[in-house]
């Protein structure tokens, strides 16, 4: 099938985008959109043209590399789909795809349709870790967590981080996948020790990238590729209100403190 | 004072306070929509109730302030959400594509309030303080007129109030707008201060959009039944 593409070009961070128009020849329906958009870069090659620069990585849904927008909406808006997993059966011959990067303050773009994450990373080293000291694994049993909340942890740490949630938020916020990252490990008995200090720093980093507010609207986890649930907003919302008011989220616990509680478990 | 000083500065609880205050503004709107209602139960009943209200000054000044003061905390956070969310999405998607899973009211909460606001306003010079150049039927609300045995006869200021039907279709833009800020905005309150799971989402959901359509018909039906004459 042939498609027209309205593709973001822009040079670098610096320079002033535009939406460029390039014709898709010959696109088979069972190629990935990443693997169309290669095709596409092979005939802008050959034509002595600058290739259209995006990220993929892993290519199978998994890594969270792949971001870009299409026709306005995040990995193509298909319910728990990455753009690497998205198959071109889903357009038609003489569509037309507009694709753009990420769409947020806090992820500039780079290149064309490569924006820098770089604020995720910042907001994990505010306190998406916990501090135990590390050396040989442990049995994986020897800290018993229940099934329930085994599986709602899960759920959360399934994030990927690839920030469809702050693309699709007319709002720009980027409290889905901060409280993925809290809910993950607030709700295990591993991460308990650090709850209220990890939950006031991650939202203090969250803010300082500058990032909007959620005004509970729901895009986010209705084009999450990982289906990562609005219940952790609530949660987080839940777990930031009792770190505040309890006033100790200020210090962070030291780590023999916290090996101290933990080895009093079990817990749940 | 930290939890202050978070509690203003930080997203998570602007929204707190976004919240609180939405909440404390509701319950009086649920509450006002009730008393109001004793429109239908008669003059007697209405006035007493109006009365009840007029006469223990500390306590109707005590709750004045307090609604005054969580409504100047609801619209500065908003106006302070409103610049950061702008900011912090300086270039949209081509073509400004409808945000997936929003609904009208979701979308629309700034202008829905702004809608309120200015009816508000209005409201409160033509009925509390009775600015009678405002009330378009030139009668003066706190004259002689309208006061039965020294006290306020407000049932018929109500009836006055609303012969005009400019004045009612005001009224009914004016509830409209706090209708659909009430059907976002009371289920997204439990969701800000963290009362939600997957369990009861929908539910919150549907709750709101029901109480909003009963505050919209018990607050249109008073306007409405003065103009059809239902009510004399």
């Amino acid at each position: 099938m042939n498609l027209t593409l309205k593709v973001w070009r822009q040079k670098d961070a610096s320079s002033q985008g535009y939406l460029e128009t390039i014709e898709a020849k010959d696109i088979n329906q069972y190629m990935s959109f990443l693997e169309m958009l290669d095709v596409v870069n092979e005939h802008l090659i050959v034509e002595g043209k600058e290739p259209i620069s995006f990220e993929s990585d892993c290519r199978e849904g998994i890594c969270g590399a792949c971001s870009c927008a299409i026709n306005g909406k995040p990995h193509g808006g298909h319910k728990g789909t990455t753009t690497c997993q998205l198959h071109m059966r889903y357009f038609k011959d003489g569509d037309t795809i507009v694709i753009e990067p990420w769409r947020s303050r806090a992820f500039p773009v780079i290149k064309d349709l490569i924006v820098d994450r770089s604020a995720f990373d910042r907001i994990i080293q505010a306190g998406g870790y916990i501090s135990v000291n590390t050396g040989g694994a442990h049995d994986a049993n020897s800290i018993p967590v229940s099934k329930e909340i085994a599986e709602t942890a899960m759920d959360a740490a399934a994030c990927i981080g690839c920030g469809a949630c702050v693309a699709s938020c007319k709002n720009g916020s980027a409290m889905l996948f901060v409280a993925a990252k809290v809910s993950h490990l607030n709700l295990l008995p591993q991460g308990k020790p650090e709850k209220d200090y990890r939950v006031k720093n991650m939202v203090t980093q969250m803010d300082e990238e500058g990032f909007g507010n959620c005004t509970n609207i729901g895009s986010c986890a209705e084009v999450c590729p990982k289906e990562v649930d609005l219940k952790f907003i609530a949660k987080m919302n839940r777990d930031y209100g009792l770190a505040i008011l309890k006033g100790e989220s200020r210090h962070k616990p030291d780590t023999i403190s916290i090996q101290a509680e933990l080895s009093e478990l079990p817990i749940d | 004072m930290s939890v202050i000083k978070n509690l203003y500065y930080s997203s998570v609880g602007k929204k707190y306070i976004m919240a609180i205050s939405g909440l404390c503004l509701l319950t009086f709107v649920i509450g006002h929509s009730l008393g109001n209602l004793q429109v239908f139960m008669g003059k007697e009943t209405i006035n007493r109730y109006a009365h009840f209200l007029q006469s223990n000054k500390e306590i109707l000044w005590l709750v004045r302030i307090f609604l005054f003061t969580m409504l100047v905390l609801h619209l500065w956070t908003s106006i302070r959400l409103w610049f950061e969310n702008r900011a912090a999405r300086p270039i949209g998607y081509f073509g400004n594509p409808t945000p997936m899973s929003s609904t009208f009211a979701s979308r629309n909460m700034m202008f829905m309030g702004i809608v309120l606001g200015c009816f508000l306003v209005y409201h409160i010079l033509h009925y509390t303080v009775q600015v009678s150049d405002i009330n378009l039927i030139g009668k003066d609300f706190s004259g002689a007129e309208f006061q039965i045995k020294g006290q306020r006869d407000v049932y018929k200021m109500m009836i006055n109030g609303f012969s005009h039907p400019l004045v009612s279709l005001f009224y009914i833009l004016g509830v409209g707008g706090l209708c659909f800020h009430i059907s976002h905005g009371a289920h997204s309150l439990f969701q800000s201060v963290g009362i939600n799971s997957q369990y009861y989402h929908r539910i919150l959901e549907k709750a709101a959009t029901i109480l909003a359509i009963i505050l919209f018909i018990g607050y249109v039906s008073i306007p409405v039944s003065v103009l059809t004459g239902i009510l004399k």
